[in-house]
Formats: structure tokens, C-alpha cells, sequence
């Protein structure tokens, strides 16, 4: 006993300790993370976002310095607050709240203090601030717009909220991430890489030099210039037609599926979301309920088509045998259907019509018997419809294209489940769902899908996924964009749903929209338009609708327009349509007269309309 | 046992490869502790690690020096040793430097010695002769007292210059008495003490008195054969009263204010965890510190010269008494288990040659050489890993300092020459 009990008691200290250790070092460890050390300060280098160009070559997004005057509240000694407030031109109050913001983010860690001084500022700053501890100036890059136009594509950026923050650890208070259009899209080839230095620091919260001499620092990668598909000669030109309305045109280059323009109308000039007076022109756009500016409406104005669609439900037809470019009727003005013949009107004025005139009148009776016929073809209406709905989606209805957009819609193609649902203790069959035949019903597309659809069209049965990217600096194409997709339609059946087409300016519902030299195919549309106000359904003004490719034998440009309350299709979008049909063939327009009318029409009135407390009539002159 | 040690000189090479591992292991620790940013360079004798190559050096001179020595020059001039470092540690009291408001060193111009580091070879050399001495029967109560006055003075003189710490590692020498044949009560009694005095301090003395009265009851009730007589127990009864109501007054009039705080909180006497936390934070900032960076090592270590919070200096007096956070943080539990490791040989080791040993004077000088150690090591690591109480103690062979290196040297080499001397005797 005498003898062990020194032994004894060294081996248990040794077990104890080693169990302390495993306590401390393994059980409880926290794993050394060199971003988590309060021992190491890391410095951010951020590289040169990535410039925006347009198809053509030109500049419309450069980066611009901007300096931020940073403050941790912690390092911050007792000062002359009347001196301060005096050098950066704020008042006490101000003073006060922004150091109080600062201080409940953290005490330890910077906050921005007063951001965006001027140049002027900055010079003469710099020298003063060093006096005051705990206050530095940081450099940061804004954008820098050279141009007025294309707000919703090139979109904008911002500082990265707590959410962007948590999603993505790359981003710290403070950094910027792209909000908005191409800026979101291609953000990571856009902002590039930032630089990190690992620096140590010790007790006091000096710096001690690098973290294992900067054997983990990394340089900032310069973020990537992107060329985008938008011409934009014709962007502004879309954009100057669209003012004083709302709505969206979309056009795209059939051959490639680049979107050759993108207007969203009304839109904002995007250098209002730079600088100081950010987030006061921020709240203002996005306050604007009735004009929605910050909202893309090419991509996300869900709308009926009309008329534009009897298209795709005559190519379904062919494709099904249901008709022939030789089938014909004769239109009472009226379609009557359904045991209590009930009746649909058609303003196509009567008379003989074959497929070729009823596209170019536009006749609502051939094309729901055309539908009547496809969907009666099965002995199964359920089923007819799937497979009416799958040549449908196929032109890219009812679904995301796929695009490198940052938004969109789905839309909706209903399919047999669709009416299924909708009427589950009732034989529906096709004169239930007749309006689909003529593009109203429960058919909705977005301007974007309209304009793909007729870029389909223009190619006789294939279509490239719709584009902004042009080219990325040092990278090839995605894939996606280069490789076409097949329509469900046999490229023969196109024919003579493409002469109609040219026959709708020949002779039908466009024949006074006819721009010279160019051979022209288009279709109306006119959309009604419901809504609800204060809970009451109402209907207002229809929208005006109109889709058209350029020329007819080598199509250059597919085009989608669409005009909110802006009546029937050749009314305004029709218009707008042969305009910017000229201006990107011809790059110049003739149609003066046709020019000033759209430029100086307003639908002002019409949009406020629903607001005014009167009542009001819809779809006049 | 080894035959083949012959004549003057057969080192134990496992002590001196291990001792050598610890003094080679310290010095890079040290290095890395004390090098903050600049590093000049190896022989920069204005900083820590360039002195202490400087004392490692030095003590391979001394470890010559010790080994040179006749091996009967230890047990005859014991006294002489032991009587001269008295001198020196009263000659404190006049000539002392005060560092940190303990006066425990001289300063030769820059150069300064710490002769409480020096009185532990001395004491221990003086006990082994007292003890070993024919005329001595440790079993009785006046060998005893004349033992504990030995140990008592230099321990008190060390007390009265206010480094109450080196004076617990005298405490360890209780070690060598109970090994010599003390009686076995005093070893319960001292358990019973330590029981008796944290069990105050945690909870307070009229509970614990009042549990002790109901134990002894019950065993003078139903456990005693003897009914009648209840002196002894009375007496026991007495004694925990007085001394569990000395340990509280002391606690409160005798232990200065930061004493007072480290026990506190060792026993988690506060019990509101926010208050708590930020009592860790203020009275144990050195080892809130000390176990951030231990813990940061993880399993394998930040490795040499990387850790973060080394580097940034966040352990105060970490190449001195926190040198092991370094080990902590730098090498991980692989390495700090190491050195835990080695110090369990060192002291085994020793211990083991100390029973190996034909003359009493080697023996209780092995004994004592070992029980010093172990309290190093047991004060040392246990406090920076924050199992005892705060109290500040070098880490043999790793803290910085030249006194304690040279102390600790001549500690075990004197052991070593008597070792390597036992074949010959007799």
C-alpha cells in the first residue's frame, strides 16, 4: 500500500488528464475553421463585375467607384460628434441612427455608416476620417448605365439580403448580388470571384501580419463580360412605341432563338437604382400598383391569346387528320353547338371559309369545328384532349421554357385530367371546352411563349429555347440554346397555316397594317380581359394582341405584342408590330403616320378607368 | 536487474531520453509561444526563446557539472545545500526583486535567478539525509516534526514572499513521509481534511457539521461495540467543528480577494449561469482563454508555429504557466496526450528506480524527486485545462524560465548519479 499509492495516484492524474483532453479536444472540439476564428481577420478583395454589351457590340452596363463610409462600433473612441457631422454633412440625429444601426448589428464587425459619397467627397474625406477610430472608407463598385433603356433585362444589383445570404455562404452583408434580369441570371460569370487575405490579429485586435504567410489568401477572379442577345436600337425603338401603355413585346430570332428585344411597358431608367436616392426611387416604382413597373410583363403577363392560337389549333387539327387545308364551311356569323345550341359569335362576316380564309378573317366558327373535330376524332374526349394538349405543349405552351431568364410563367395547357377535375360528375366532351378552339377559355400563355410559339411556326416545326445570352467572354454557348426542338407537327402541315398567315396582311384582319417591300405573316388577337375589383369580377377593355414573323420566306424576326387594354389586335398591337418589323429589317421606318399615332396615343385613361369609382364602358372607340 | 552497469557511470537512458524530449519539445513550444509576429532570430537574447536556448544550453553544463561530482558530495553536504538556500531565500526579504507582487527573484543586472525553484533540490536533498540518518525513526512523533520543520521553513519562507504556489508543491513531499513509514491515520486524516474543507467551502460549515454530528450518532448507536464511551467520538466531533469553522473563516479572512474567486469558481459556488459565464470570463480569463485554445486544437493540432490563437497572443502568460495551451492548440490531442504520456514515464520511471534503490538516502531523494514533479505536472496541467483551481506553477521542462529548467535538471541528474551508483555500494 505504501509503495502504490504515489504510483496509483500518477497513472490516475495521466487517465484524467488524457480524458480532459478527449473532453476538450475531441468530444467538444470545434473543428478549426479558419472563416469562423475570431483570431483571423479576413480581408475581401472584390474583382470588376462583368460589363454588359448588346448584340451589337455596344456598351450598356460599366462599373463606377463609389465609396461607403464604414464604422465598427467597437473600435470607436469618444469624438467631436459636431466636427464629424459637419464633415460628412448630416445632421446629429442622422448621426446617431446610423451608429445605433450599426451598433445592433454588431459591435465587432463593420456596417456601412453613410453610403455613396461623391468623389469630391471622398478626396477630401479621406485625409480628415483618420482621425476618428473606428471609421474607414470602403471602395465599392456600382453599376454604371450607359444607356436608358432595357431596365427589366439588364435589370439591377443590390446588396444581399439575409435570405441571399444564408442560401449562398459566398455573400456577406454588404456584398452585392445581382436583383433583377441578366444581373440574377449570370451573376456568377458577372460578379467573378472575390479575393480573400487571411490576416491574423491578436488580443487587441491589431493586425500581426498574414495567417501562415497568406498560404490561403486567394486574388479576386474579374467577373466575366457578357454580350447579350438584345439589339438595342431596336429595345429603345420597342420601348418608345410601348409608352403610355402597358404591356410586353417580345421578339426573337427564329434561326437561333435569340431574344432580339424584350420591352416591358412601362419600365424605369435604371440608373434611378444606383446610388443614393436608391431605395427612395426603389420604394416609389415599386408602390406603382396600376403600372407595376419592376415587373417584366414579356415574361410573366399571363393573358388568353385569342385569336393567335387558332393557329396551333388548326396545325393539331392537320397533324390529326381531323382537316384538311381544303376542309371548308359556311359561317352564319354564329356557331351553333350542344343539344341546347348554344351559340358562339364570329365577326369574320360570313360566308365561305376554307382553312386560308379563316385564319386571315380570323373566322371563330372554322376553327371550332376544326377543334370540335380533333377532340371527337377519339372516342374519348379525355383522351383525344391529352393528346391535343401534348402537340400543344410542344411548342413550348404551358410550361418554363428553359430560359435563362430570371422569371416567367408556366402559363396553362389543360390536358383531359385538367377537365376531369373540373367537372367530375359530368360527361364533358368537346363543346364544353369549345372557347379553347378560338384561344380564350382556360388557355393562358405569357407574351414570350406567344412569341416562341410563332418563332415555331416561322420555322415550319422546330424552335430554339428563347435567349438573351450571346456570348460569354472565353466560354462556349450552353447547349440548351444551339440544339432545336421539334414541334409535334409534321413540317408539311406548316404551308398553308404560314400563307393564311401571309393572307391576314393580304387581305384579312391586318390588310391595312401592310409595310412595303416586306412580305409579312401575322395574326390578331383580341383578349378578354377579366378582373377583380374590390372582390367583384369585372371585365374591362380587351387586350389588344398580335403575333407576326418577317420576312415570310426567310424569317428574321418572330414577334409577340401585347397591349393591355388596348381593344382588338390590329388596334395597337398590330401596329406596333409592322413598326418594329421595319425598323429591324429596314432599320429605318416609312409608316410615319403609323409611327405618330402609336407614339402619341395613351391608354392612360382606359388604365385608370376601373379606379375613377364610375361606372365605365369597355371596348369603345 | 542490469549486470552489466559496472563501475562510476551507468546512466538510466530512458530517463534521459524522455527528460531530453520534454526540454527539446518545450523549446518549440516556447518558440512558438513567444515569437509574436516578428522572429528575428534562434539567438535573439532579448526574447524568450532565445533565452531559453540559451538555458537549455547552459543546462547541459550543469547536467556535466551534476554528473562530475563525487556521488558522496550529495549526502554529505546536504545540510551545507540546504542551509545556504535558506540563506538565499531570506537573503530575499532585503535584496529581492518584486515581480507580479511576489518578491521571489534576484536580479544580477537582466540576469535573474528565483531561488524558491533551487530550495526544492535542497529540501529534498536535506529530507533524504535526515530521514536516512541512523539516529532517525521517522515512525516516531519527534523524527516527525523535526522532518515537517525541515520541509516547513523553506515552504513558509516561501509563503511569507507570496508564491503560495511553489509552497503547495512542498505539500508533496507528504508523499515521502507516508513512503517512509508515517503512520497510516495521517493519511486518512489528510483525506478527511481535504473532504472536510471542500465540502465547507461548497456547501457551508454548520451543514457539514451538522451531517458529521448525524453520521457519528449513527455509529455511535449502531456500529460501536462499545456504548459507554463516546469520548473519541466526541472528540473527532470537536475537532471537525473547529476545523471546518477554521476552514470557512480562512477562506474569507486569510485567502486574498483573486484566491477567494479562483476556489469559487472551481466549486461553481455561483450558481446563475449568465453570472457564471462572465465570472469565467473576467476572474478565469487566462483559462477561459486557455481552453478556447486547446479545444481549437481538435484532434490533430492547428501544427507548429500555426496556431491562431497563439500567434495572436490570446492566452496571457502562455510561455510561461499556460505553455500547455500552446501544446493544446498546435498539436492537438495526439500531441498534448504525448506529453502527458511522457511526464507519466518521467515520474514512473523515477519512481520505479527510487524502489530499485539499496540506500535509504537514494531512495527518499527518488521519492522526493518524483512527488515534486507529480505536483508540477498535477498543479500544472490540471489548472490550464481548468480541473483545479487556478494556481500558477511552471510546467516542468516546457514553461519558460531559467531557475525552473535548471532546478528541474539538477534534480533528476543528482537522482541519476545516485542511481547509476547503487551497484556500487555495499
Amino acid at each position: 500500500m505504501r509503495k502504490i499509492l504515489l504510483f496509483g495516484l500518477v497513472i490516475l492524474t495521466g487517465i484524467c488528464f488524457t480524458g480532459r483532453l478527449y473532453y476538450l479536444q475531441i468530444y467538444t472540439a470545434n473543428e478549426f475553421d479558419i472563416d469562423n476564428d475570431n483570431a483571423i481577420r479576413k480581408v475581401f478583395h472584390y474583382p470588376k463585375r462583368g460589363y454588359i454589351y448588346d448584340r451589337n457590340d455596344s456598351l450598356l452596363v460599366a462599373n463606377q467607384p463609389s465609396y461607403d463610409v464604414m464604422v465598427i462600433p467597437g473600435e470607436v473612441e469618444p469624438l467631436d460628434t459636431i466636427l464629424f457631422c459637419n464633415l460628412l454633412k448630416i445632421d446629429n440625429n442622422a448621426f446617431l441612427k446610423s451608429y445605433k444601426r450599426a451598433k445592433n448589428y454588431s459591435p465587432r464587425l463593420p456596417s456601412p455608416f453613410l453610403r455613396h459619397l461623391s468623389k469630391e467627397d471622398y478626396a477630401f474625406l479621406s485625409e480628415k476620417l483618420r482621425k476618428f477610430k473606428g471609421f474607414y472608407i470602403q471602395k465599392r463598385s456600382l453599376r454604371d448605365y450607359q444607356t436608358s433603356i432595357g431596365a427589366n433585362v439588364l435589370g439591377y444589383i443590390a446588396e444581399a439580403n439575409n435570405k441571399e445570404i444564408a442560401k449562398d455562404s459566398y455573400y456577406r452583408l454588404g456584398d452585392m448580388i445581382g436583383k433583377q434580369g441578366v444581373e440574377v441570371s449570370y451573376e456568377k460569370k458577372l460578379r467573378g470571384v472575390k479575393g480573400v487575405k487571411y490576416i491574423q490579429k491578436d488580443i487587441y485586435n491589431r493586425d500581426i501580419g498574414a495567417y501562415k504567410q497568406g498560404a490561403f489568401d486567394t486574388l479576386p477572379v474579374p467577373g466575366k463580360d457578357i454580350k447579350i442577345t438584345i439589339d438595342s436600337e431596336l429595345q429603345a425603338y420597342g420601348e418608345l412605341l410601348m409608352q403610355n401603355k402597358i404591356g410586353g413585346i417580345v421578339a426573337i430570332e427564329p434561326s437561333t432563338g435569340e431574344i432580339l428585344s424584350l420591352v416591358s411597358a412601362p419600365s424605369y431608367n435604371p440608373n434611378l437604382l444606383v446610388g443614393r436616392q436608391r431605395s427612395k426611387n426603389y420604394t416609389k416604382l415599386y408602390s406603382d400598383t396600376i403600372h407595376r413597373p419592376l415587373i417584366d410583363k414579356g415574361l410573366t403577363r399571363m393573358h388568353v391569346p385569342g385569336s393567335p392560337f387558332k393557329l396551333l389549333v388548326a396545325l393539331t387539327a392537320l397533324q390529326e387528320n381531323a382537316i384538311t387545308p381544303k376542309t371548308n364551311i359556311i359561317c352564319s356569323e354564329r356557331y351553333v353547338y350542344g343539344k341546347n345550341k348554344r351559340v358562339m359569335k364570329c365577326h369574320c362576316g360570313g360566308g365561305f371559309r376554307n382553312l386560308d380564309s379563316g385564319i386571315s378573317y380570323s373566322c371563330n366558327s372554322y376553327f371550332a369545328m376544326a377543334f370540335r373535330t380533333t377532340i371527337e376524332k377519339y372516342s374519348n374526349a379525355s383522351e383525344s384532349m391529352d393528346i391535343w394538349s401534348s402537340h400543344i405543349k410542344s411548342f413550348g405552351l404551358g410550361n418554363f421554357l428553359g430560359n435563362d431568364l430570371s422569371v416567367g410563367k408556366k402559363g396553362n395547357i389543360p390536358d383531359g385530367s385538367y377537365y376531369d377535375k373540373w367537372y367530375p360528375e359530368f360527361q364533358w366532351g368537346a363543346t364544353t371546352i369549345i372557347s379553347n378552339a378560338i384561344g380564350q377559355g382556360e388557355i393562358l400563355v405569357t407574351p414570350i411563349q406567344l412569341a416562341n410559339m410563332t418563332a415555331a411556326i416561322a420555322n415550319k416545326g422546330y424552335y430554339y429555347t428563347p435567349h438573351i445570352i450571346k456570348s460569354i467572354e472565353g466560354e462556349d454557348m450552353d447547349p440548351n440554346f444551339t440544339t432545336p426542338k421539334q414541334t409535334s407537327i409534321e413540317p408539311k402541315y406548316y404551308d398553308a397555316i404560314i400563307e393564311g398567315m401571309h393572307n391576314v396582311y393580304n387581305k384579312g384582319t391586318a390588310d391595312f397594317l401592310k409595310v412595303p417591300g416586306i412580305e409579312i405573316c401575322g395574326k390578331t388577337g383580341t383578349a378578354e380581359n377579366f378582373t377583380k375589383i374590390d372582390g367583384v369580377r369585372q371585365q374591362l377593355t380587351d387586350h389588344s394582341i398580335f403575333v407576326a414573323f418577317a420576312p415570310k420566306d426567310d424569317p428574321k424576326i418572330a414577334i409577340a405584342i401585347l397591349v393591355e387594354n388596348g381593344y382588338y389586335g390590329s388596334r395597337w398591337a398590330g401596329r406596333i408590330a409592322s413598326l418594329m418589323v421595319e425598323k429591324y429589317i429596314k432599320g429605318e421606318v416609312t409608316l410615319k403616320r403609323m409611327e405618330r399615332l402609336v407614339i402619341e396615343k395613351s391608354l392612360e385613361d382606359e388604365y385608370l378607368k376601373p379606379y375613377s369609382g364610375k361606372p365605365f364602358k369597355i371596348n369603345d372607340q | 536487474m542490469n549486470l552489466n552497469r559496472t563501475t562510476s557511470f551507468q546512466l538510466d537512458w530512458l530517463t534521459v531520453i524522455v527528460f531530453t524530449a520534454l526540454v527539446v519539445f518545450g523549446y518549440f513550444n516556447i518558440l512558438s509561444a513567444s515569437v509574436a509576429g516578428e522572429f528575428t532570430s534562434y539567438l535573439d537574447i532579448s526574447k524568450p526563446y532565445g533565452k531559453q536556448l540559451f538555458f537549455i544550453l547552459s543546462s547541459f553544463v550543469l547536467i556535466i557539472l551534476t554528473l562530475a561530482v563525487d556521488v558522496k558530495f550529495y549526502e554529505r553536504f546536504a545540510s551545507i545545500i540546504y542551509l545556504g538556500s535558506i540563506l538565499t531565500l531570506v537573503g530575499l526579504f532585503i535584496f529581492g526583486k518584486q515581480v507580479n507582487g511576489a518578491i521571489s527573484w534576484y536580479d544580477f543586472g537582466g540576469m535573474t535567478l528565483q531561488p524558491s525553484e533551487f530550495a526544492k533540490f535542497a529540501t529534498v536533498l536535506a529530507l533524504a539525509k535526515y530521514i536516512s540518518d541512523l539516529q532517525t525513526n521517522i515512525k516516531e512523533q519527534k523524527d516527525q516534526i523535526r522532518a515537517a520543520i525541515l520541509v516547513g521553513v523553506p515552504a513558509g519562507l516561501i509563503l511569507l514572499q507570496n508564491d503560495a504556489g511553489s509552497t503547495l508543491v512542498f505539500a508533496s513531499l507528504f508523499f515521502v513521509f507516508y513512503r517512509e513509514g508515517i503512520p497510516q491515520y495521517y493519511l486518512l486524516f489528510a483525506v478527511f481534511i481535504a473532504f472536510l474543507g471542500i465540502g465547507t467551502l461548497k456547501f457551508s460549515a454548520l451543514s457539514v457539521c451538522l451531517t458529521l454530528a448525524g453520521l457519528l450518532l449513527i455509529y455511535q448507536l449502531f456500529f460501536k461495540r462499545k456504548k459507554k464511551k463516546i469520548g473519541g467520538v466526541l472528540t473527532i466531533l470537536i475537532c471537525s467543528i473547529g476545523l471546518s469553522f477554521g476552514v470557512q473563516w480562512a477562506y474569507n479572512n486569510v485567502l486574498q480577494k483573486h484566491q477567494q474567486d479562483r476556489i469559487g469558481l472551481w466549486l461553481r459556488l455561483e450558481k446563475d449561469p449568465v453570472k457564471l459565464e462572465s465570472m469565467k470570463r473576467n476572474i478565469s480569463y487566462n483559462l477561459n482563454e486557455s481552453e478556447k485554445a486547446i479545444r481549437s486544437g481538435g484532434t490533430f493540432g492547428k501544427g507548429f508555429m500555426d496556431g491562431t490563437r497563439t500567434k495572436g497572443n490570446f492566452v496571457p502568460e502562455q510561455h510561461t504557466d499556460y505553455i500547455f495551451s500552446t501544446v493544446g492548440e498546435e498539436w492537438g490531442f495526439l500531441g498534448s496526450s504525448s506529453v502527458i504520456i511522457l511526464f507519466l514515464i518521467l515520474i514512473l520511471r523515477i519512481l520505479y528506480l527510487a524502489e530499485q534503490q539499496k540506500s535509504q538516502f537514494s531512495r527518499v531523494y527518488g521519492y522526493g524527486v518524483a512527488s515534486i514533479l507529480f505536483a508540477h505536472f498535477l498543479i500544472n496541467i490540471g489548472m490550464v485545462m481548468g480541473l483545479i483551481p487556478t494556481i500558477g506553477i511552471p510546467l516542468p521542462f516546457f514553461s519558460y524560465g531559467g531557475s525552473g529548467l535548471w532546478s528541474f535538471t539538477i534534480l533528476i541528474f543528482i537522482f541519476l548519479k545516485l542511481d547509476s551508483n547503487r551497484l556500487n555500494e555495499w
